[in-house]
């Protein structure tokens, strides 16, 4: 069993040309020229978009959502998962899925957004130990490989 | 001379930048100054009290039990709202780890290319075009994003909020995304409840001073004129208040850009955001989804290292904590910290003779903490 190390990240950033919905963009960042496909990418980002929609949806449910919860002066919340809390919850699912599937073979990580304020999509890009020619790219000095 | 192996749980509230105030171990989240919150609560429980005890028992017998009844849901109404207003998350953007604000500083310098010693580089400014409108995105120096639109950093909490209203010291939080439409409750439920204490007040006086006369009702019931003194003048503000936010939310605008402007003028009509439609407008904001906190208070910290806690003198350790990935709010120095540390992984780098030598490697150490300022503590073995 080898171990990896933290080359570099790459932060795919939110998409704003919609309003303030939450969507991220799909333009493939050129540091993962050689590590993954572009489709494979393309996809992931366009399903998390999917969902983030789904979260933040104005319409029939969450308007019951939102008039049960003002009637009960939102009390209800403190005993029940709101709608966005659970298509969080199936986000979290899908990326640690898609790691174990599609990025950890390549060397890469991606780190759920909310754990980022939503504002990137964080993909760490790790090489195996004892690989050559793998340095850190400069100015990402704060990423340190071993300590 | 004994060594003692701690670890200290902390969550991440207590290492969080910014100026914001937290209790109950996280759950509770406001800004420093609470001073005038505390103010709100006394003027509101203070002058319901002062109904139910002077007013009410008259009225539900001679005019209906249902008036203090109704009294009682509405008070409930609006406590429950400002508590919602005051405590929840208004909707804190994380800063910027370190390794996302080197990548957009280098971002940056690649757009701005060479600039030429001696010139100010260009504002750093992102253009997006939301709905056939240039939306300017600017870039904040304190959490080294990129505000998203809407956002806007509020120098009192130091903190960027996602669609940011206003700070307002009455709730004594910041008005933003997560906590808007309970703040547009509470003061639409408040202005209700200071109309309803008023109309109630003056009618108890008139009823009392048929049959006893106006001056014998005041001094029977001395709490009404303090109750009538606090409703008037807490109604024109209220009021006003809440009509100028239905305003607000019917053009589906935050008092920020109201005030700077941004959708004013010649650019009137032309907010982005908004649908166009009033009943739209509304109910995006009042019924649409609810946010989560993207801050996770009550997460614990990734570095569940142990501390190093002895029973005798100053304490020293070899390796302290270097900056990680997960955090990057510094070490929080307490006189055991000796002056002249550094990281570093070897065992031997110790500064004095410790007690710890006849444990294995190293590890990392948090912040250290001594018995008595540790809340959470449990014994751990050395690895």
């Amino acid at each position: 069993q080898h171990t990896a190390s933290l080359v570099t990240k790459v932060f795919i950033q939110r998409d704003y040309s919609e309003g303030t919905v939450c969507r991220f963009q799909t333009k493939f960042p050129t540091e993962l020229n050689n590590k993954i496909e572009r489709a494979l990418l393309e996809q992931t980002v366009k399903t998390l978009n999917l969902y983030y929609m789904e979260a933040e949806k104005v319409g029939g449910q969450s308007y019951l959502e939102g008039c049960l919860a003002c009637a009960t002066a939102y009390i209800v919340f403190f005993c029940m998962e709101t709608r966005y809390e659970k298509v969080l919850k199936k986000i979290s699912g899908y990326i640690q899925e898609q790691n174990e599937k599609i990025y950890a073979p390549r060397g890469l990580l991606l780190t759920d957004p909310i754990e980022r304020g939503m504002r990137v999509l964080e993909i760490s890009i790790f090489e195996d130990q004892g690989s050559s020619g793998s340095s850190p790219s400069s100015g990402m000095s704060s990423c340190s490989t071993a300590r | 001379m004994s060594a003692v192996m701690i670890t200290r749980k902390v969550r991440k509230w207590e290492k969080l930048p910014g100026k914001n105030t937290f209790c109950c171990d996280g759950r509770v989240m406001m800004a420093r100054q609470k001073g005038i919150f505390y103010l709100t609560l006394f003027l509101i429980i203070g002058t319901c009290s002062l109904f139910f005890a002077f007013e009410c028992p008259y009225l539900a017998v001679h005019l209906s039990p249902a008036i203090p009844v109704f009294a009682v849901v509405l008070f409930l109404f609006v406590m429950a709202m400002l508590l919602r207003t005051s405590f929840s998350d208004p909707g804190v953007l994380p800063r910027a780890l370190p390794e996302e604000a080197n990548f957009i500083e280098m971002e940056i310098e690649a757009a701005n290319g060479n600039v030429p010693s001696g010139q100010r580089p260009p504002p750093r400014i992102r253009n997006v075009q939301i709905n056939n409108q240039i939306v300017k995105l600017k870039y904040c120096y304190t959490c080294k994003i990129f505000r998203p639109p809407r956002a806007s950093h509020c120098s009192i909490c130091d903190n960027c909020v996602d669609r940011f209203d206003h700070h307002c010291p009455w709730v004594g939080n910041c008005v933003g995304k997560r906590n808007y439409r309970y703040f547009y409750l509470f003061t639409l439920t408040l202005s209700l409840l200071t109309i309803y204490i008023f109309a109630f007040d003056i009618v108890h006086v008139v009823m009392r001073s048929v049959d006893q006369g106006f001056l014998n009702t005041l001094k029977e019931t001395p709490g009404t004129v303090l109750e009538v003194l606090v409703c008037f003048f807490t109604l024109w503000s209220m009021v006003g208040l809440t009509g100028f936010h239905t305003y607000l939310i019917s053009l589906n605008q935050t008092t920020n850009e109201d005030i700077k402007g941004s959708w004013s003028g010649k650019n009137r009509g032309q907010n982005p955001y908004s649908h166009k439609n009033i009943i739209k407008n509304c109910c995006e904001v009042l019924c649409g989804p609810t946010y989560p906190s993207v801050l996770d208070r009550r997460g614990l910290m990734q570095e569940d290292s142990p501390t190093l806690v002895t029973s005798e003198g100053p304490c020293s350790f070899d390796n302290p904590v270097a900056q990680t990935t997960k955090t990057t709010a510094p070490l929080i120095p307490n006189e055991h910290t000796p002056e002249d540390v550094k990281p570093s992984i070897a065992a031997s780098a110790e500064k004095s003779p410790s007690p710890k030598e006849d444990h294995s490697p190293a590890p990392k150490l948090p912040p250290l903490a001594s018995p008595e300022t540790d809340v959470e503590t449990s014994i751990v073995k050395n690895h």
